[in-house]
């Protein structure tokens, strides 16, 4: 199995767009997109098959600035493997949903290609360095993005998205350079992870260098208090750039916080945990109050991210492997869940002109489809049996639950708490935009999906119910890898 | 725990897949034969509930008792989700004497629904959707009560909560249905927060999700894990005992009992089939269902115990006195479900365990069983009745025994048992709960019987009310146009059919020895009819019945008089004790002025005030760095010379 297959084929896909005239760009994306697709699920089985499938596997490596001892070092473990499956659904589905995308129709679907390329350089490298420069790969096109085919105060939105999210990478940097120093005086300069992970750092290194990476890493995975572009920046961006934002990037961020901070630095990680745990539990019920407050149904989708991905810091910070297992999971299931929730609201906002729900209502009678799909991905983000959301959430509560101490016990259960407030905003916006009489006549001429929209919402869908009804093979896999990676520092 | 018999109970999950199966076909393909999806709904129930028949009468008659004991039978399980090595949510199905019973009380009403919706939804739109919820609501009932794993039963809950939701808001354009709808599935995933806590405490402390692990585990009261359980405390409250009251609080939320009862009145704003099935028959008591599940572990936590007990019994009694002023003929059937629960969770509360002394048990399962048989019954009559009248309101009805004869009777046939009114099935149930609370607990005794009063007057109240007292058609006051037309007969013979099924379950439901198949320990017991505690109970419901004919056989102005002389008493009962006011200024004012607002307020504000803050700090540092590099060498000079001093002056000092 060849993992520069995942840089390779995204790569391509970028070339053909910049040389293929503009009517074709979108084939070409979806083309790539599906392949690249393929590999993941290619990759998935291949991965499954193997005899130890908990470990980092398919490694290469490729010296890049021999000097410095930077190389260009990739490898996959379970958790990798889930996150690049997301983000490759993701990927289709945000390219169905851009289908008739006019303006600037190349440049729009080079961007969007770019990111996820990015994303997937992320999720494989192995060298802090080469993971660094795919995290900026993945940070610059959301600019554009939001900045030309955005809505509403965009250059506000996109200006301020990227200034926090350089501001996160550039704690990510001091981190990592703070790495490279601290290795070159043990002896050899390295940005390798695993290496990293076996360099004996003092207690004063560790409290010093985690708070910069896990930090930086949190501002995009919208941690309170560093949430707020992701409001902004949601509710600015175009449909699938608000889906790759939510569902990709802000994946990035948990990804890194566990799989280089936390991996890096378990004890400094473990003297934090209880402010992380504090800071997580607020974002979780205070994202929630706040959603709860929102009428308008993107900006209720992006404040319910920020109470989302509470859990997956949550998770992280408690500790145990079920619950870091359920970070893991909740990252995957929220992509995807977001995705469609995002995918969907953009749909209806295309047909309806406005993103109010009071404005909107009975909207399910002449949409039947996405309006079943609308109910779908709420369901989902409530936690309810049967998709993904369930699953994720309560491997986290149940991970968390097995700290014996009352901090850890209070903290779960307020953290559980945010399921009925949850239950209310999803529920109200069902009611309000989906359900009563319909508030405007021309509504009733309003049309159902198309059949690109269909096919994203479709796939979204089955990846929520195949991940909510047969769980057991990804929390096994993503589990034995945490224990691989975390065994001695975990309960 | 012996599951070494020779029979084989595979066949069971059937009853689970051939509905789950029904609700995809009718779900995704309904739309383009939507006559099919009500006969593929039709048959596909009958044909679970012949498969549960069928295993209901291997379990208790073919397979027998094991040592005296009916014995717990794992016919299927499979790991769903691993937490941990322990800790494990498998997807089973456990045959014992209670999940046996309540397959067969959920598949029967379930295909009675089915069967009377084919006319009762007939020209419905949305009539393949609406078969799809029911085959869903039906699949999850059916998953619930063959649960083998408290978290396979949480999510089955979860999903006959959510079935719920989508039947309620079935006529989705009315906003009262809409209200109602979010409104039952808040308060219930509210109730649901307590059950998922105690499940995380009770699994912690039993190291296990499995319910026959669990219930081993804590029975015995001298082993670690029970001690363990029971010494840790938190606020002076044992962990064990914090389970058991959280996970009672998500049984109380499905099973409406106060102060969470507050969806169920609204909750009749679906279609009354529904109402018959998930508010009357199945989903409501899935919360008396949970605590007789944990039975054994109740028993050993008194103050549980004792808690499920005070519930029931002041959920009975509240909902019996609001049940007798409401007018909607629904409500008024949704208050008696309320108060009729109440009755089944009281005799849980006061029953033991060994022997005898598991009288309240078998007693609250009974009633449970001919509950359902009668409250179906008392809804699908009022079902045809709301049909033939399009109504919901007392006031438009009178007169209609002779328009509808069937209805009459079978109404009248549930009224009596309902009232308990021997040899109708509530008789023997309701005796047995109020000889069991006798020997227990007299106050609570005391309770039941002024209920069993109250249920009796309320329920020929409405009784009589719609088929006697004024003459139909209404031909003068009401202000409303002669609804009932006079040409369109009683009802299709597809309502009749399940009518006059479910009056002959009513009319023989009771003479089955209930306590010799369901009983706390499993052990058979005869229960003895005592004949001056059984003429104690009748002579309430007498008592209730005949104020009823006083007052509402004829139409006259002595109810409006007791009202009015009853004054604030009977305009709080009406107002249901201003419980919904209660709730609403709590969510509306406090929630969401006070948290959520001012939430959303500092969000705005003050974190991303400060974000903003930092920005324009930048910007404006670099402003001002911007004019350092002026280009005019004076000014660079002068810097130079300033820094240079203050360097020179730093290392002079400091050094």
């Amino acid at each position: 199995m060849n993992l520069s297959l995942l840089i390779l084929i995204p790569a391509l896909t970028l070339l053909g767009i910049l040389l293929a005239p503009a009517k074709i760009a979108r084939a070409i994306a979806l083309g790539g997109s599906f392949a690249q697709l393929g590999l993941a699920l290619g990759m998935l089985f291949a991965y499954m098959g193997l005899h130890d499938a908990s470990h980092l596997a398919f490694e290469e490596t490729h010296v890049w600035f021999a000097q410095w001892n930077i190389n260009y070092h990739i490898g996959v473990d379970a958790i990798s493997i889930a996150m690049i499956l997301l983000t490759s659904v993701v990927l289709v589905a945000g390219v169905l949903v851009s289908w008739n995308i006019e303006n600037k129709t190349k440049e729009f679907f080079f961007l969007l290609v770019m990111l996820a390329t990015g994303a997937f350089g992320f999720f494989i490298s192995q060298d802090l360095f080469t993971q660094f420069f795919f995290f900026e790969l993945a940070v610059i096109p959301k600019f554009l993005l939001i900045a030309i085919w955005g809505s509403g105060k965009k250059e506000y939105a996109a200006m301020k998205l990227v200034l926090m999210l350089m501001g996160g990478s550039s704690l990510v940097l001091i981190g990592i350079l703070g790495f490279y120093f601290y290795s070159s005086q043990a002896g050899t300069p390295s940005f390798d992870l695993t290496a990293l992970s076996h360099l004996s750092l003092t207690h004063e290194q560790q409290m010093f260098l985690f708070p910069m990476l896990f930090a930086g890493f949190a501002v995009l995975s919208a941690m309170f208090p560093f949430h707020t572009w992701a409001p902004d920046g949601h509710s600015s961006a175009p449909t699938a750039a608000s889906m790759f934002l939510a569902g990709i990037s802000m994946k990035l961020g948990g990804y890194g916080c566990l799989r280089v901070a936390v991996y890096l630095l378990p004890d400094a990680a473990r003297a934090y945990s209880p402010y992380i745990i504090t800071l997580a539990c607020i974002g979780i019920l205070y994202g929630a109050f706040v959603t709860l407050k929102q009428s308008d149904i993107k900006l209720m989708n992006a404040y319910s991210s920020v109470s989302h991905c509470g859990f997956v810091v949550l998770g992280i910070a408690m500790f145990t492997r079920t619950a870091m297992t359920g970070a893991v999971l909740q990252m995957i299931s929220h992509g995807v869940m977001t995705a469609l929730f995002f995918a969907v609201i953009g749909m209806i906002y295309e047909r309806s002109h406005t993103r109010i729900g009071s404005e909107m209502g009975g909207l399910f009678k002449v949409m039947p489809f996405l309006g079943a799909v609308f109910i779908i991905a709420g369901l989902t983000s409530l936690g309810l049996p049967g998709f993904s959301g369930f699953v994720a959430e309560m491997t986290v509560f149940v991970g968390s639950f097995q700290n014996a101490d009352l901090f850890h016990r209070m903290a779960t259960i307020i953290a559980t708490a945010s399921i009925v407030v949850t239950a209310v905003y999803i529920l109200r916006a069902v009611g309000t935009t989906l359900w009563g009489p319909i508030k405007k006549a021309e509504f009733e001429k309003l049309t159902d999906a198309t059949w690109n929209e269909k096919l994203a919402a479709g796939m979204l869908v089955a990846s929520i119910v195949i991940l909510g009804t047969m769980p057991l093979w990804l929390s096994d896999m993503i589990g034995k890898t945490t224990e691989v990676l975390f065994g001695n520092v975990i309960k | 725990m012996t599951k070494t018999k020779m029979n084989n109970y595979s066949y069971i999950s059937f009853v689970l897949i051939i509905p789950l199966m029904v609700f995809l076909i009718t779900g995704l393909f309904g739309k383009k034969l939507p006559a099919l999806s009500g006969i593929l709904g039709t048959v596909g129930m009958l044909i679970a509930a012949c498969l549960s028949y069928f295993a209901a009468y291997n379990y208790f008659m073919v397979g027998g008792r094991v040592d005296g004991l009916y014995p717990t039978v794992i016919a299927f399980k499979q790991t769903w989700l691993q937490f941990s090595p322990s800790l494990t949510i498998d997807i089973g199905i456990m045959l014992d004497p209670i999940s046996v019973m309540m397959l067969v009380v959920v598949t029967t009403v379930s295909f009675m629904v089915h069967l009377y919706s084919i006319g009762y939804m007939h020209g419905e739109e949305r009539y393949s959707t609406y078969y799809a919820f029911l085959s869903l609501f039906s699949f999850s009932m059916l998953g619930l009560v063959i649960s083998t794993n408290i978290f396979q039963m949480y999510m089955f809950w979860e999903l006959v909560g959510v079935s719920s939701f989508l039947l309620v808001g079935f006529y989705y354009n009315k906003p009262s249905a809409v209200a109602a709808a979010k409104k039952a599935f808040i308060v219930t995933r509210f109730a649901d927060l307590g059950f998922l806590a105690g499940i995380l405490i009770l699994s912690f402390y039993s190291e296990s999700l499995d319910f026959q692990t669990i219930i081993h585990r804590m029975m015995d009261s001298n082993s670690p894990i029970f001690m363990n359980a029971n010494a840790a405390s938190f606020m002076g409250v044992s962990a064990l005992t914090w389970a058991l009251c959280l996970i009672f609080i998500g049984g109380a939320g499905k099973s409406a009992m106060f102060p969470l009862h507050i969806w169920l009145p609204d909750a009749m704003e679906g279609p009354t089939p529904v109402s018959a099935l998930i508010h009357a028959a199945t989903m409501v008591v899935a919360g008396v269902f949970l605590v007789a599940r944990l039975f054994p572990v109740y028993m050993q936590i008194p103050a549980a115990h004792d808690l499920v007990m005070y519930v029931g019994a002041f959920s009975a009694f509240f909902a019996a006195v609001i049940a007798c002023t409401q007018t909607d003929i629904k409500r008024v059937l949704a208050y008696s479900t309320m108060s009729q629960i109440g009755y089944m969770m009281f005799a849980l509360g006061v029953s033991g365990y060994w022997g005898h002394g598991g009288l309240g048990f078998s007693a609250s399962m009974f009633h449970l069983f001919t509950h359902a048989m009668f409250k179906a019954l008392l809804f699908l009559g009022a079902g045809a009745v709301i049909h033939y009248v399009h109504s919901n309101e007392m006031g438009d009805m009178g007169g209609l025994r002779k328009k509808m004869p069937v209805t009459n009777a079978v109404f009248l046939i549930a009224c009596l048992a309902i009232s308990g009114v021997p040899p109708l099935s509530g008789f023997f149930s309701k005796e047995e709960i109020l000889t069991a609370a006798f020997e227990n607990n007299k106050i609570i005794y005391a309770v039941g019987l002024v209920t069993a009063c109250l249920t009796a007057f309320y329920m020929f109240r409405l009784y009589l009310t719609i088929f006697w007292n004024k003459p139909f058609p209404l031909s003068e006051g009401g202000g409303h146009e002669v609804p009932g037309d006079v040409h369109h007969s009683e009802a299709p013979m597809t309502m009749k059919l399940p009518l006059l099924i479910l009056a002959i379950a009513t009319l023989v439901a009771g003479f089955i020895p209930f306590s010799m198949y369901v009983s706390a320990d499993g052990t058979a017991f005869e229960s003895e009819f005592h004949i001056i505690p059984a003429l104690v109970a009748v002579t309430a419901g007498l008592i209730g019945i005949f104020t009823a004919v006083f007052l509402y056989a004829k139409k006259n102005d002595k109810p409006e008089m007791i009202s009015a002389a009853l004054g604030g008493l009977y305009r709080s009962a009406y107002r249901k004790f201003y419980v919904d006011e209660l709730y609403l200024f709590i969510t509306k004012k406090i929630i969401f002025n006070f948290i959520s607002t001012p939430a959303a307020w500092i969000d705005k504000n003050v974190v991303d005030g400060m974000m903003n803050l930092i920005a324009d700090v930048t910007g404006n540092l670099s402003e001002s760095a911007k004019t350092l590099q002026s280009g005019k060498i004076s000014s660079y000079v002068m810097w130079f010379f300033a820094a240079a001093i203050v360097l020179s002056m730093m290392i002079v000092y400091v050094f």
